[in-house]
């Protein structure tokens, strides 16, 4: 077996990140060929293979960046057959099937992780009898060659192999006389990943049984790929780009702001009727309706200027005050959001703001957005309240410093004038980064938009 | 002294070019050929290196294709950038054996080539540790312009893709790309005020090339004489 070693590119390297294999596990790999890329700082490197034989183990992942001289692969110079079997599992493995039946040795135990491996003796009892004693039956295992394997099989081996479709002859027996074990095959499945366990139902062979010693199953949990197979419900499929992109930038954001969100509670009982008396004729004259949003984004807007710093941005050590107040609307989309932005915001009236956000969003929802559309913005504004959220912390869209969040408008009971009153109550939840921003200006920033709302002037728009 | 051969392409489609090195990489691994210099000029196109994050690339394929922007995956280094008319393209296609084996050394030598180039026509060009490529100190802001990317691919010790020196290249199709994942700026010659043609900067990049990798660059009129 001859190990692969993750190469040195130059003096000053010290690491290099795996960036795509090009053989798998069981290729034939000729001797030069090349078997996988590396990428350091500018540089993506293709290395060749330093042996012809069988790529046996791949022990580093796509994406991961490892040391010099870390081994990465073995390849099997015999190249016949591939054995991924882990050394581990040989070294932890006591005995022939029956008296095993802890979970398959993880191909890498998570250094934190208690030895996934208990003593053999302790977990023998409960599962001694899971080999179902089920007759083999002679004909009819397309996936197993019996000719390909060394030593008899256990009737639990090849009802494995025959539902997940292995083929035994790629598998290397651990257990007596060279036989193939349950361990072998969990640790050949748990090698492969999800690959080769697409369809067949599952046994559930990795759910400990009830009685098992506790310690052990939690001990095997977290660090065991193999249960995988134990739940033929679950399916695995890529995130879509902008799942990816999301992702990325939500967790971006929280590591680089200090999010702290404060709520207040706004009175829209006026803005309410305003919409009321002009909905009608709005939607008739312009084609589209009137809602809630277009009165927040103008309120946000007259308080952006009163207090620029919201509408700013950190760089490094400095302050950005934008120019312009440009403004996102979060738009939800199937399976993503996408934050389009309303340019010079401060230089439309409510009209003009309606209108500007009934065409991003129906543009963001058919995909017609331009990409100066979805870039630029000062500050974001996200409607949860349209589904329903009275209120909700949302998440900064950097490199911005504010997002305000508006919850829907409900009519509530509430004191006016030492009388209960029906009114249209609305939550406004302002996220701030408390990194640039302090609690009493964004509250101020709040009594701005709500003292604009509550006592909103024009009675016509 | 090694002779690297230098061969003008002119105004090439960024598939082709890449059709022509791979066909040279080859050439050179089996030791056929001199190390070789190409220069060339791309029709407008965005390409993704293997480190490209999804998000770097701000409009989708369609949005490019209507601005006339081809969009290609490249087996480089790097993450996304733009290549387009106005700008000097050069994929030096050298066999490291024979010069360092060291891919860092390898990046900071072409940065020296680059900076010693711009040098020529006043410009001074510098390091950066935000990301490899050479930078310009723009005047009013102090802040840092990208004014050549860099992105390498090697295969047993030959090298294959390169750098991109902007001329005077439009530099608002850079908008539908965040530049190499960075939100820095990028900038061009002409931006900077100085007036050099194509050919001028070819000249000083080639014999930068030559004097920082100890070769001796075999010019296309060279070229054409020796063949019999």
């Amino acid at each position: 077996m001859i190990e692969v070693v993750m190469p040195q590119m130059g003096e000053s390297i010290v690491e290099g990140t795996l960036t795509r294999w090009l053989k798998k596990p069981g290729d034939k790999v000729e001797r030069d060929e090349p078997l996988f890329e590396i990428s350091t700082d500018k540089v993506d490197t293709e290395i060749p293979a330093p042996t012809a034989g069988v790529l046996a183990e791949v022990l580093v992942n796509e994406g991961d960046t490892v040391a010099i001289k870390t081994v990465v692969a073995k390849i099997d110079e015999g190249g016949s057959a591939a054995a991924p079997a882990k050394e581990e599992a040989k070294a932890a493995e006591p005995a022939p099937v029956k008296e095993d039946p802890a979970p398959p040795a993880p191909p890498k135990p998570a250094a934190a992780a208690p030895a996934p491996q208990p003593a053999p003796a302790a977990p023998a009892a409960p599962v001694a009898s899971q080999p179902a004693p089920e007759p083999a039956p002679a004909e009819a295992q397309p996936a197993v060659d019996a000719d390909e394997v060394t030593g008899p099989l256990s009737p639990l081996v090849r009802k494995m192999a025959r539902e997940y479709n292995i083929e035994l002859g790629q598998v290397r027996g651990t257990g007596a006389g060279g036989r193939i074990t349950k361990q072998d095959l969990e640790a050949y499945m748990a090698a492969q990943g999800a690959r080769t366990m697409a369809g067949p139902p599952a046994p559930a062979p990795a759910a400990a049984p009830a009685s098992a010693p506790a310690p052990a199953a939690k001990a095997a949990e977290p660090a065991a790929p193999a249960p995988r197979a134990a739940a033929p419900q679950q399916k695995v499929e890529p995130m879509s780009i902008m799942r990816q992109k999301i992702a990325e930038h939500m967790v971006m954001s929280k590591r680089t702001s200090a999010h702290v969100t404060t709520v207040h509670r706004v009175d829209m009982t006026k803005i309410a009727k305003i919409r009321d008396r002009a909905k009608e004729e709005f939607k008739n004259r312009y084609g589209f309706g009137l809602t809630f949003l277009p009165f927040v984004t103008s309120a946000a807007v007259d308080a952006l200027r009163a207090f620029p710093i919201v509408n700013a941005s950190i760089e490094g050590t400095n302050v950005l005050y934008h120019g312009a107040i440009n403004i996102g609307i979060a738009v939800a989309l199937d399976g993503g959001l996408i934050v389009p932005v309303i340019k010079n915001a401060d230089e439309k009236n409510i009209t003009g703001l309606q209108r500007s956000i009934a065409d991003l969003a129906a543009r963001a929802r058919s995909k017609q957005l331009k990409p100066d559309e979805v870039s630029g913005g000062t500050f974001s504004l996200t409607n949860f309240g349209s589904f329903g959220s009275l209120f909700a912390t949302p998440v900064i869209n950097q490199p911005q410093v504010g997002i305000l969040g508006i919850g829907s408008v409900t009519k509530e009971p509430v004191v006016v004038a030492d009388a209960i009153a029906i009114r249209s109550m609305m939550y406004l939840a302002l996220t701030f980064d408390h990194r640039l921003i302090d609690g009493a200006l964004a509250d101020q920033f709040c009594q701005k938009i709500k003292d604009l709302l509550e006592n909103w002037s024009d009675q016509v728009i | 002294m090694r002779v690297c051969e230098v061969q003008e392409l002119g105004r090439i489609g960024w598939a082709a070019a890449y059709q022509k090195q791979r066909q040279l990489v080859e050439q050179r691994k089996r030791n056929e050929i001199p190390d070789q210099l190409l220069l060339v000029e791309h029709d407008p196109v965005v390409t993704l290196g293997r480190n490209s994050k999804p998000q770097n690339l701000l409009a989708p394929a369609s949005i490019l294709a209507r601005a006339g922007i081809g969009l290609e995956e490249a087996n480089r280094g790097g993450d996304v950038t733009y290549h387009g008319p106005g700008q000097l393209v050069v994929y030096p296609v050298l066999n490291l054996n024979d010069w360092k084996r060291d891919v860092h050394h390898y990046v900071r030598a072409i940065e020296e080539c680059v900076i010693g180039a711009l040098a020529e026509f006043g410009v001074a060009g510098e390091r950066s540790a935000i990301n490899s490529g050479v930078w310009v100190k723009q005047r009013q802001t102090g802040t840092l312009a990208k004014i050549c990317a860099i992105g390498i691919h090697v295969s047993r010790w030959v090298t294959s893709h390169g750098f991109a020196l902007n001329i005077d290249t439009d530099l608002s199709h850079f908008r539908y790309i965040v530049p190499c994942g960075l939100t820095q700026p990028v900038i061009s010659l002409a931006r900077l005020g100085v007036q050099a043609s194509r050919a001028q900067v070819s000249d000083a990049v080639v014999r930068n090339f030559g004097s920082v990798f100890q070769l001796q660059m075999a010019v296309p009129e060279t070229v054409g004489e020796r063949i019999p």
